[in-house]
């Protein structure tokens, strides 16, 4: 099992012609991931890779049965791809596209309130399952099928902590990146409450950084509801107040938003915090070990 | 991106919203000119930074004539204000606003933001004007009221109104100041504003609601679609190494620091500023050289970080997923050609095509420090640098 995406899940790749989209759509159809066609307005009818092309996402959808869309299109139309996919009722629409403006999310947001779908980032690596089914840009070979679940508001950071884990012979379930954006669609509490429900899913590993409240409103949740361990790290512990560090939600302002305010509140739940980036894995390990869950989370052998 | 106060002022105007008559001048001669124009009995000189809390450090002087219009532009323009925005080094006025005066009754704040946590536009008010609302907030934060704006209608008159008389505008004044509210919103989601402040906002003896100050600021993820408001930068005001990172589309930050990094990723890169702290080093930058940063875009990056001339040693610290471990180390290598190092270069690579990188830059014959993980990269340039 896993949250969100598996070996079955039908993807198509709105603005499949780009060239982002294209490199991203080789990449995923190479890890194994069931990609059913794509979408660039215009050129319906053509081939890309073998897969059919279609003009609108509805038309793809009809054709294909695809229930998941990744979008790869420019800023400036990505937050009209993100309606069309909501529109035609998908069960899921991750955007991997940086730099969309906040008041077009805002509009966004607004409108897929009542609706079905659920949309990843934007401005995000993605998601994967190990070994079944990845649909983003994050380099699929790091990760190992098992039992831990990663997310994260950023990407390369991602990466960093499923590496450690993938070093010490801890698997994972599944990695979602909710993306750097102020506005995204999925935000911790919606991936943590899908991991504790997940039956394959041990332990949680959640990366935030500064801006925004976000952390603190999971770590309350998680205090709360969660019957599965976690464990933190936060970015941007010496960010100096009122610059944007790169992506666009993770500022410090009006005194909101600090790393310490995080930390402390996280570790208040009941969530241990790795104090450096280069401990991620370590740390999760030795809650593994305190809870008795290391040798059920180990799923090989382990490289350090 | 930010503007100057003047600026935004301008853009306020055209949306209907009351601001004081003023002008810019960038010399004393076009000062005096200016406030002859306004024919005001009183002239308010201001100095235009980006930066708030000018008033305190003298930026902002009232003149009860032109000669006196004449000494306060004299003694601003040229001037370094140094307030608690600015840093230590301060920023150099090279432009005044030339406002008329106004008969202040009382002092109120107005501001829109986002509100993250229900992804929506916020109007906050409070009646504790010309304070810093981060202070009203901290201190007594029953002052401050907020409607939150639905983007599928927008702020409506009754919020507007709703936040006037909780903010206790005199109530014969509700109507012009929802006016106001209405004409600032407006503005806010047509130039795609991240934040409007107007502190503050006064009413006045002969009955006018008006912003006396403006402090706009832009989404710059939006800029390609506002282009007048792109007019309005000033590069002057902005770090000359940002300005040059921009160019080749870097997320470059200036930090006081001696060591420089480079980094992909916005995550990473935070997280390397720390783990340099963690072992008692200091960052000179913040820097994301992005997903698909290219040979050439690594030396660009490079040229940057060594035009810093606090940098007394380079970590590099690279997770290549779809940037690949051989691209960046073709990229360092040929950096260090072209710059000329001389300064300690510690490189950790991980991730695509690590083993062809490291061999690249361990054939390149220079001077680089290799590392294993963050801590080990980041323990070995803070030694480096001591």
């Amino acid at each position: 099992m896993s949250i969100f995406i598996n070996k079955d899940t039908k993807v198509i790749v709105q603005g499949i012609t780009g060239s982002v989209g294209l490199f991203h759509t080789q990449q995923m159809l190479e890890y194994g991931t069931k990609i059913v066609g794509g979408v660039t307005p215009g050129k319906g009818g053509t081939e890309v890779e073998g897969l059919p092309v279609f003009n609108t996402v509805e038309e793809a959808v009809k054709a294909t049965g695809a229930t998941a869309s990744v979008i790869y299109v420019p800023p400036a139309f990505a937050a009209d791809s993100i309606i069309e996919a909501v529109d035609a009722e998908l069960d899921l629409a991750i955007c991997i596209t940086e730099g969309i403006p906040v008041l077009d999310m805002v509009n966004v947001k607004r409108y897929m309130q009542g609706k079905k779908t659920r949309l990843v980032g934007p401005n995000c690596p993605g998601v994967i399952t190990p070994e079944e089914c990845k649909i983003g840009i994050m380099p699929g070979y790091i990760h190992k099928k098992g039992h831990v679940g990663v997310v994260s508001r950023s990407g390369t950071l991602t990466y960093e902590a499923v590496h450690q884990l993938t070093q010490r012979g801890i698997g994972q379930s599944t990695a979602v990146g909710i993306g750097g954006d102020p506005v995204n669609g999925t935000d911790f509490i919606d991936v943590l409450k899908a991991f504790n429900e997940d039956e394959d899913t041990y332990a949680v590993i959640m990366i935030g950084e500064i801006g925004g409240t976000a952390e603190e409103e999971a770590a309350e949740w998680v205090k709360a509801n969660m019957t599965k361990p976690v464990v933190g790290f936060i970015g941007g512990q010496t960010a100096p107040p009122g610059k944007r560090m790169g992506h666009a939600g993770a500022i410090i302002s009006g005194g909101k938003g600090t790393a310490a305010e995080k930390i402390k509140t996280m570790q208040e739940c009941g969530i241990k915090v790795a104090e450096t980036p280069s401990v991620m894995g370590e740390t999760l390990v030795s809650v593994l070990e305190e809870k008795g869950l290391l040798e059920s989370c180990t799923t090989h052998k382990a490289n350090v | 991106m930010n503007i100057h106060e003047y600026q935004g002022k301008e853009v306020l105007r055209k949306y209907g919203v009351a601001v004081p008559n003023g002008k810019v001048a960038y010399s004393v001669e076009e000062a005096v000119e200016a406030a002859k124009e306004l024919g005001s009995a009183v002239t308010v000189v201001k100095a235009q930074i980006h930066a708030g809390g000018r008033g305190k450090a003298g930026g902002v002087k009232v003149a009860k004539n032109l000669d006196e219009v004449r000494t306060y532009a004299d003694e601003i323009l040229g001037k370094v204000l140094v307030t608690h925005q600015t840093g230590p080094e301060g920023k150099e006025v090279k432009r005044l606003l030339i406002e008329e005066g106004c008969d202040i009754k009382k002092e109120y704040y107005i501001g829109l933001v986002l509100d993250r946590a229900t992804s929506s536009v916020v109007m906050m008010g409070s009646e504790e004007g010309g304070t810093e609302i981060e202070e009203v907030a901290e201190k007594t934060p029953e002052k401050i009221f907020k409607e939150v704006i639905d983007p599928a209608i927008g702020l409506q008159a009754f919020q507007a109104r709703r936040l006037a008389f909780n903010i206790n505008i005199p109530k014969e004044l509700v109507n012009k100041a929802a006016k106001f509210m209405l004409g600032l919103y407006k503005a806010f989601v047509e130039k795609d504003c991240s934040i409007a402040e107007i502190n503050p906002l006064v009413v006045t003896g002969d009955g006018n609601v008006m912003a006396l100050d403006a402090k706009l600021n832009f989404d710059s993820n939006a800029l390609y679609r506002q282009k007048d408001i792109l007019a309005y930068r000033d590069l002057e005001e902005e770090d000359q190494k940002e300005i040059e990172a921009s160019k080749y589309d870097l997320s470059y930050i200036s930090l006081d620091g001696n060591i420089g990094c480079m980094v992909n990723g916005a995550g990473l890169a935070m997280a390397t500023m720390d783990i340099i702290k963690h072992y008692n080093g200091d960052p000179a930058n913040f820097l994301d050289v992005g997903g698909g940063a290219t040979a050439e875009k690594v030396t660009e990056a490079f040229k940057i970080i060594l035009s810093d001339k606090n940098v007394k040693g380079i970590f590099v610290n690279i997770f290549g997923g779809i940037m690949k471990c051989d691209v960046i180390a073709n990229g360092v290598v040929e950096a260090t050609k072209q710059v000329g190092l001389n300064l300690p270069l510690v490189v950790r690579l991980e991730g695509t095509n690590v083993d062809l990188g490291k061999k690249i830059l361990n054939e390149s014959g220079l001077n680089i420090t290799s590392a294993d993980s963050m801590a080990d990269g980041a323990e070995k340039i803070v030694s480096l640098v001591k």
